[in-house]
């Protein structure tokens, strides 16, 4: 979190009344949004309203034995992020504070109150590399140089979206901290590497422009069936142990993202933990350094402060834009947007505002709405593209769909993977409901997978929709009558529906092999599947019994290809024994 | 310490007083009624006008003449190690006739958020003796992991169980004798109930290791509010300062979010589901996220939070937040109970999130993880044939549907089945776990890797198993 300088204090007020993370303040001069530093710890919050004399503002820590009459001073200045070399392979909390950096501090695990830290390390060196020239014309936005931020990212320094810009007066390579001068203007501007920018306001950019590439997530049911774009938006609703989380971990471990942003909002510690020890470990399969060093963390997790939990998805995708304006793809998990939500409700209601749906404030909509539309596809300022994908689990209340957060979410987000009981009760995971699930990005994307992968990955995708489609109207019969009274057509349907869950739409998160499928993979893999169809077929329609041909002893080797290594020619072993089994039974 | 006799208005738990100076948030209140009765509260709001005091003992006898003292600090729990085989009410006062208290420190019961970057991840598997949750749904130290149970149903059982035969047997063989502690945070449960759990406890020789904080079911229901905070208090003493390992039972939560909806309609607030307040999702996470373990600390806390779910509901808002916030959930069934089994976990529909990490190679066994996802899979499917069962008989089903019909009957009644008393080690539950998915074919079982398939698979099995339904 930027911390204000001694000048921009302004006028001090007094604490009038204190209800939970709500604290009122009289002679107060601030204006809305303004970061204020409240009580004698100094703790820090923000105006949320401005009534005659008396100022709301909600406050960021435990307000336990705050009282009226202690002092409230303004900074001037609304809630912003620190930008700059050092946010990656950070992990901070909802106001942008590093975590690490506040346990040295407090020299405690427990987080105590009332103390600051800058988002980005101002003593760190970086070694700043120029790109321009003395005597190159720059505008706003545009790249000055880079550093060599983490072994994946080179971090490029811009000139700041709001600056005028002009001519390069001196630009010069070496070490340097943050806050030091590195690239000086005629019009007298002096860049550094830091950059500060409100949360609340969306970087500008160009234009946003219609995805086209896939986010690839390694995921079988995510790229085969529901595919997300980069820039893309997508929900992730499920009631609590469906497996939202281990997704969201899927999706940032995996995705061919350039830079992951992870938001852990009002859910677990030791979720967040899990991450953090688990990521600098694990390889980025694009660039083969650890996923640490592409990755940045946002914990607030449940049990801290609520207001805090209102701005860490701000926090999130303000560091994300920024990343962006770089010219990389950047994906956005928010784990959860309902408890963010929860997060506003709480404040609403101690506001006294009149609730709108379920006690939510009626502006529930119009904020999840402004938080997607920061998502897309974009030119940016300084002519490079750029994508922010967001992706939100949602955690609706007894697993009902039709809830405020749910559907407000629906009426933005063009994908959605809908999470289901009673496939995560059979163990079925990733358990994403194949049935209620969509991506309108489809056929958008359609083209890149045929270009990328293979021709027919649409009819392939088509064909095994169809066998589910029909999988799910056969169950409705079999569940009065029992499988054995279908014509045998329809059992062998069955079967190979089968193979399609339990092979293709299964995927385990914790095996080694399997927790990530390239595309390649993800197209075989269905191809075996459908080889096994059509032998399977031909041989009923020359007469076969249906008995023998699924009991043909290479079938269930199909669902052992996701856990191969060499999958390639393990599938071509299995496809030539699939159609020598098979064409031996007529 | 500054004393008013200025309260304005009384309203169910709540008083209103005016104050000349100020009072802080949270602050702890005594309120003193004419006959000398000396009450305690907190404060809920704070202006410089006014202050509503939550009070914990109940209004009633209070009138507007009572005197309103601000003892000047929020409300602190004693804690020492000498806590350990004491007995005290749920407002943290000794009801054992024991010696006086001589606490060590006072601490905040409201207890600051542990810092995710400080926390270690939870993997050291706690074998509970119970084959459903060893085998099924593992529990680990640093686990918040509760019980969803309804009225009626022998969740206390369970709980005296898990806290009986709980060790983590790693350390036994190395001979490290970690220190075991069970801290029992009661709300609201009859005096029955409490004298099982006191029993249990003096019979196993357990209270010695235990601190008991008891709310009964006539005590005043916003004492319920603070019961848990001293507990969890005491429990973070013991396993961050004194290295303890940490059991932490509370029982029932569902008289705890009573309590809490209880005082939000008394402050008139806007209510959430249910006329739950708003903030019980922060609240509750406020008690459970307490588990846990820390980075450079020997100790820890285990949670297993105790709720009955009104009319079995799992959609109701206690049990729906909880498990939004918990790693997972044990779940009791009424029909399983109802057949005799002991304890009746349907393992279905419960989870422990932290599972994965915490068996395996070296944990407990290499195919822990595997035999688990396959007898969830084939239980899964023996559920769903036993509806199709009822409309077209056994004989309509293939073989091996009616293989996955007897599995799923013998799960029942010899993998979940076994007793309170009984306690077995993780071995023995693979073996059964092996012993029952030995009766379905090889083919079928297509979540186990086939190297342990060869190791662990009876091939002799007779397959006709006995199913006498």
């Amino acid at each position: 979190m930027s911390k204000a300088t001694e000048s921009d204090v302004r006028e001090d007020g007094v604490i009038e009344g204190v209800s939970g993370p709500v604290v009122t303040a009289k002679d107060l001069d601030a204006r809305m949004n303004d970061v204020v530093y409240v009580g004698h710890e100094g703790l820090m919050g923000e105006v949320i309203e401005i009534e005659g004399n008396l100022t709301t503002i909600q406050v960021y820590e435990e307000t336990s034995d705050v009282g009226p009459g202690e002092p409230v001073e303004s900074t001037g200045a609304p809630l912003s992020v620190d930008l700059g070399p050092g946010m990656l392979d950070t992990i901070y909390d909802g106001v942008q504070r590093p975590l690490d950096v506040l346990e040295s501090k407090m020299n405690s695990a427990f987080l105590d109150r009332g103390v600051d830290a800058p988002g980005i390390d101002l003593e760190q060196t970086w070694e700043f590399t120029p790109t321009v020239d003395e005597g190159d014309e720059v505008e706003a936005g545009d790249i000055l140089g880079t550093v060599p931020e983490t072994p994946s990212i080179e971090h490029k320094v811009m000139v700041p979206p709001d600056s005028e810009g002009g001519e390069v007066v001196s630009a010069e390579s070496g070490t340097f901290t943050v806050e030091e001068t590195v690239v000086e203007l005629d019009s007298g501007e002096e860049i550094s590497m830091h950059q500060e920018w409100p949360v609340r306001e969306a970087r500008p950019t160009v234009n946003k422009k219609s995805p086209k590439k896939p986010l690839v997530s390694g995921q079988r049911i995510l790229d085969g069936l529901f595919p997300i774009a980069k820039g893309g938006t997508a929900a992730i609703p499920g009631p609590f142990g469906s497996g939202k989380t281990v997704t969201q971990h899927q999706l940032a471990k995996w995705a061919d993202a350039d830079i992951v942003i992870y938001v852990g909002c009002g859910e677990r510690g030791n979720e967040m933990t899990e991450v953090i020890e688990d990521f600098p470990e694990l390889e980025d399969p694009t660039t083969g350094n650890a996923l640490m060093d592409r990755t940045c963390l946002i914990a607030n997790t449940s049990n801290m402060p609520v207001a805090a939990r209102e701005s860490c998805v701000y926090t999130g995708i303000t560091i994300a834009e920024y990343f962006r304006d770089m010219g990389y793809d950047v994906a956005l998990m928010a784990d959860s947007t309902s408890r963010w939500a929860e997060a506003m409700r709480e404040i609403s209601s101690r506001l006294e505002e009149m609730p709108g749906e379920e006690g939510y404030p009626a502006y529930l909509a119009a904020r999840l709405s402004q938080f997607y539309e920061r998502a897309g596809y974009f030119e940016n300022i300084n002519g490079t593209e750029g994508s922010v994908t967001a992706i939100g689990a949602v955690s609706p209340p007894g697993g009902d769909f039709s809830e405020p957060v749910t559907q407000n979410t629906l009426r933005i987000v063009k994908t959605f993977w809908a999470l289901d009981a009673d496939l995560a009760e059979r163990r079925h995971f990733p358990a994403i409901n194949w049935n209620e699930s969509y991506s309108l990005y489809r056929d958008q994307l359609d083209p890149w997978f045929v270009e990328n992968v293979q021709e027919d990955w649409p009819e392939k995708r088509q064909w095994a929709i169809d066998t589910l489609d029909e999988e799910t109207e056969l169950q409705e019969i079999v569940q009065l009558v029992g499988k054995d009274a279908l014509p045998e057509d329809q059992q062998l349907t069955l079967e190979v529906a089968r193979y399609l869950r339990e092979a293709y739409l299964q995927q385990n998160a914790f095996h080694d092999v399997d927790m990530y499928c390239e595309p390649q993979k993800t197209y075989r893999m269905l191809d075996a599947i459908k080889t096994f169809n059509d032998e399977a077929f031909d041989a009923l329609d020359a007469g076969v019994p249906i008995e023998e041909i699924i009991e043909v002893d290479v079938a269930p080797r199909l669902n052992r290809i996701g856990v191969q290594e060499d999958w390639d020619e393990y599938i071509d072993e299995l496809e030539s024994d699939l159609e020598a089994q098979i064409r031996e039974l007529y | 310490m500054k004393e008013y006799q200025t309260i304005t208005e009384i309203s169910g738990p709540l008083v209103f007083a005016e104050v000349d100076e100020p009072v802080g948030y949270d602050e702890i209140v005594e309120i003193e009624t004419a006959d000398g009765d000396i009450r305690r509260g907190q404060v809920l709001e704070s202006t410089s006008e006014y202050v509503a005091i939550q009070v914990f003992e109940g209004t009633s006898g209070i009138n507007r003449d009572a005197s309103v003292r601000f003892v000047g600090e929020t409300m602190k729990m004693p804690v020492t190690e000498d806590l350990l085989g004491r007995v005290m009410d749920g407002t943290g006062q000794p009801i054992d006739d024991g010696p006086d208290i001589v606490p060590d420190e006072r601490r905040d019961i409201v207890g600051a958020a542990i810092n995710p970057y400080s926390r270690e991840y939870p993997e050291e598997f706690i074998q509970t003796g119970v084959s459903a949750v060893d085998g099924m749904n593992t529990l680990v130290r640093g686990q918040k992991l509760p019980i969803f149970s309804g009225s009626g149903l022998p969740h206390s059982d369970l709980a005296l169980q898990i806290a009986r035969q709980a060790t983590v047997p790693e350390e036994e063989e190395e001979g490290e004798s970690s220190e075991f502690a069970v801290i029992f945070g009661a709300m609201g449960i009859t005096a029955e109930e409490a004298n099982e759990f006191m029993d249990d406890f003096e019979r196993t020789g357990a209270l010695e290791r235990s601190v008991v904080f008891m709310n009964l079911a006539d005590d005043p229901a916003v004492e319920r509010t603070i019961t848990p905070r001293l507990a969890l208090t005491t429990a973070e003493y013991l396993a961050f300062d004194k290295d303890y390992h940490v059991l932490v039972i509370l029982t029932d939560m569902t008289n705890y979010c009573e309590a809490l909806r209880e005082i939000g309609a008394a402050r008139e607030e806007v209510p959430g589901r249910r006329g739950y307040p708003g903030y019980m999702y922060t609240d509750l996470a406020n008690l459970y996220e307490r588990a846990g373990r820390i980075k450079d600390h020997e100790g820890s806390v285990t949670q297993i939070p105790i709720l009955t779910m009104p009319g079995d509901d799992d959609t109701h808002p206690i049990p729906d937040l909880t498990g939004y916030i918990t790693e997972g959930q044990i779940y009791i069934d009424r029909d399983l109970n109802s057949q005799g089994i002991e304890p009746p976990i349907n393992v279905l529909p419960s989870l422990s999130r932290l599972m994965d990490d915490g068996i395996g190679e070296g944990l407990t066994r290499e195919d822990h993880a595997d035999v688990s996802d396959q007898i969830y899979a084939a239980y899964a499917e023996g559920e769903d044939l036993r509806d199709l069962v009822n409309i077209v008989g056994r004989e309509a089903l293939s073989d091996l549907d009616n293989k996955y019909l007897d599995f799923a009957d013998r799960f029942e009644t010899e993998f979940v089945q076994q007793g309170t008393e009984t306690n077995r080690d993780i071995d023995e539950t693979l073996e059964i776990g092996w012993d029952l998915l030995s009766m379905l074919p090889k083919d079928a079982l297509n979540r186990i890797d086939e190297e342990l398939i060869d190791e662990h698979y009876r091939e002799d099995q007779t397959v006709e198993a006995p199913a006498d339904d």
